[in-house]
């Protein structure tokens, strides 16, 4: 706020659409659900401490899914697992994302042949925004994975398709 | 410090026939063979004998030996029938350093152990997961459940030599 | 008459931010006491049993990898001592030495974490943010080694995949020269913190003979008093050359076995790391690191076990050889997956508010529970 503090004489108005004000309120505090998986969550911890930190793009980690606004499915989910991550995600309040991080949630990863025990993708149970491929990803890949889904959010619009 | 070979004499001669055999044909390890009902005594002794002290169970593991007759079904898969599936069981005195490795078998149509997790506490989820896993049966064991297949799992034991993955679970599809 | 009381349930998990991984616990609680705990464990199976049966020995390297996650240098370390045990070769000098280094490297980065989300965990988020800083920096001392940062897929059976970079030895001696203030600063921090004493000291008990009875090793059991290390006790690799203590729990701020000597523990290994890493790079013979690695492994029929001093623990592999290129069977001993039984035990008779400072002064890692 230094910027704009004390700066203008009168009160202003901006003048901008809906459309953009409500996006660029959303994608700029996405908070996650604090949920970890497997290796891949240690990246995403390593993301948001202090050498990458995933706060500087309003990313902060809530322990409830009922106030967040995107889940990281960061690591390999399980047949035992998937039920839970699918209850979690339709606690999840609308508008509501999910990022799919490392090969394992994409589609099984390097478990994909043998892994009797694993899910072939997360895709399988709930709607995926965007991918992070890598195994692990590096703490890059998910700010990029993010940045990607702040873009698509950006192009987002309360206008019916079909009107 | 007792080697193998003289642990092995103790036991005879305090067991008698449920100490089957000492087998050292192996380049690394040598390992004594004890009846499936009586491993638990066997192993009691161990723990609380006096110039033994066995009391750290480093590792159990279950194992399917594969050892019996492989038909083909019609589609193609393969099936074990007889034979057997095996515990490994390796022990150490945290006192004399002495190691010791123990195998015990059973029949894969109907695999009962005699369980040792009220001797060494950990052996409890040891057991249940060779349980989980390969489908043996621990005799007197305090709760014997599936422990990292889901509790609702049906589709048999996957460690298993001939194990056949479910095309799905929950309406899930299980394979790539 | 006393009011008739009923237990209440509470489930914790499978998510939840402090269960370090999807750890579902069920708490029998009457009032605010623990009157049971019942882990369900599961919830990352992935299999690595089965994948072993399926792939050739150096295949498997990558998956040892994965599954405890944060010490994946020492899951390979290991993984190879036990295979080459079994093919019975021995190793070039400069290869070990190596191991030794990033082994120890990697229990100062995994006790970094354990710290750092240890004391998340229990309410202070600047030790965390200092914990992951200075891992970045071993962390990059790998990336540089073998261009990974998480899963190495480094230390291979009969060698390396590759050779040190010529500037490491002077950058891992710049990283000991940075990381000792730290520990201080750590111990600054942390350690001596009036509110961390209060919710770590006299809390969690792990008497010794409980603590060998539920097969408890590596901080976990030396926090109860025993002096019990593999790298001297069974020494394997080239530890016999260096000098550095076993630190054991004393009970400065309570009871011997209690979180804040676990805690503690964790905090003087990293020191104790340091001074073999230093020993080791003094001593570090020159040579090739690929020349032993064997074109195709195929042990003869036979069995083995063979366990290292892992950042938590014992941990163990069981390999079975029938002759192939295969494994016939793979069984890993992981210290959490046993760490974790006690928890019935241990849990019994604290307070609720005390479960998140025990389950974290235990230091798991769920993808060795679950495998």
């Amino acid at each position: 706020m230094s910027l704009l503090d004390k700066q203008f004489s009168d009160d202003n108005i901006v003048i901008t659409k809906v459309d953009d004000l409500l996006n660029w309120s959303r994608l700029s505090s996405l908070w996650q659900v604090g949920f970890g998986l497997a290796c891949c969550a240690i990246e995403m911890m390593a993301t948001s401490a202090s050498h990458y930190d995933f706060d500087r793009f309003g990313v902060i980690p809530r322990p409830s899914p009922r106030q967040s606004d995107v889940i990281i499915i960061s690591g390999t989910v399980t047949l035992k697992m998937a039920t839970r991550i699918k209850r979690l995600y339709e606690q999840m309040p609308d508008p509501k994302y999910v990022i799919s991080m490392g090969s394992c949630s994409n589609c099984g990863g390097p478990y994909w042949e043998h892994g009797y025990h694993v899910l072939k993708g997360v895709d399988r149970v709930i709607p995926v925004d965007v991918y992070v491929p890598g195994c692990p990803p590096r703490p890059e890949a998910l700010l990029e994975g993010l940045l990607k889904l702040q873009e698509k959010i950006r192009n987002e619009s309360l206008v019916k398709k079909n009107s | 410090m007792k080697t193998t070979e003289d642990i092995f004499e103790i036991l005879k001669t305090n067991f008698g026939e449920s100490i089957l055999e000492l087998i050292s044909t192996q380049p690394i390890e040598k390992y004594i063979r004890i009846n499936n009902f009586e491993i638990d005594k066997v192993c009691l002794f161990l723990k609380d004998n006096e110039d033994l002290l066995f009391d750290n169970l480093m590792n159990l593991s279950g194992v399917d030996d594969a050892n019996g007759k492989k038909t083909l079904s019609a589609n193609g898969t393969q099936i074990i029938s007889g034979g057997t599936l095996s515990v490994f069981y390796h022990i150490e005195s945290t006192k004399y350093r002495h190691k010791l490795v123990l195998k015990t078998s059973a029949e894969r149509e109907k695999p009962d152990i005699a369980s040792v997790s009220k001797i060494w506490r950990h052996a409890n989820w040891h057991e249940r997961e060779a349980f989980d896993l390969l489908g043996i049966n621990f005799l007197n064991h305090p709760d014997l459940r599936r422990i990292l297949m889901p509790y609702d799992w049906e589709a048999g034991f996957p460690l298993r030599k001939d194990y056949e993955n479910p095309e799905f679970y929950l309406g899930m599809k299980v394979p790539y | 008459m006393a009011l008739k009381t009923e237990e209440m349930i509470l489930n914790m998990g499978p998510q939840h931010p402090s269960t370090h991984g999807v750890l579902r616990l069920e708490l029998e609680l009457e009032g605010e006491i623990i009157v049971g705990a019942k882990p369900h464990i599961g919830y990352l199976h992935r299999c690595f049993e089965k994948h072993c049966e399926a792939m050739n020995y150096s295949q498997v390297i990558p998956y040892t990898d994965r599954m405890d996650y944060l010490a994946s240098m020492y899951n390979e370390f290991g993984y190879v001592t036990a295979v080459e045990k079994l093919l019975g070769i021995q190793v070039p000098e400069r290869v070990e030495y190596i191991r030794v280094i990033m082994g120890e490297f990697q229990r100062i980065a995994s006790h970094l974490v354990a710290i750092g989300t240890y004391g998340l965990d229990i309410g202070a988020m600047t030790p965390f943010l200092y914990c992951f800083r200075d891992r970045e920096k071993i962390l990059s001392l790998f990336e540089q080694t073998c261009g990974a940062r998480l899963l190495y897929n480094y230390i291979w059976v009969g060698g390396l995949s590759h050779d040190l970079h010529p500037d490491f030895i002077h950058q891992a001696k710049e990283f000991i020269k940075y990381f000792r203030p730290k520990i201080k600063e750590l111990n600054d921090l942390l350690t001596k913190n009036k509110i961390f004493i209060d919710r770590t000291a006299n809390v969690g008990i792990l008497p010794l003979d409980l603590a060998i009875n539920y097969g408890i090793s590596g901080p976990n059991l030396r926090a109860s008093g025993f002096k019990w290390d593999i790298r001297k006790d069974d020494p394997y690799s080239v530890y016999h050359k260096f000098d550095f203590d076993i630190p054991i729990g004393q009970g400065a701020m309570g009871t011997v076995g209690d979180c804040w000597d676990r805690y503690y523990m964790r905090v003087l290994e990293m020191e104790e790391s340091l001074k073999i890493i230093e020993q080791a790079i003094e001593q570090i013979p020159e040579g090739d690191v690929t020349s032993a690695i064997p074109k195709r492994i195929k042990p003869a029929v036979g069995q083995v076990y063979s366990r290292v001093e892992n950042p938590r623990g014992e941990l163990g592999y069981f390999i079975i050889s029938d002759g192939t290129v295969n494994p016939f069977r793979v069984k890993v001993k992981g210290p959490s997956f046993v760490h974790l039984g006690i928890m019935n035990e241990l849990l019994k008779g604290y307070m609720i508010a005390d479960v998140i400072a025990i389950l974290g002064s235990i230091d798991i890692v769920l993808g060795e529970v679950d495998r």
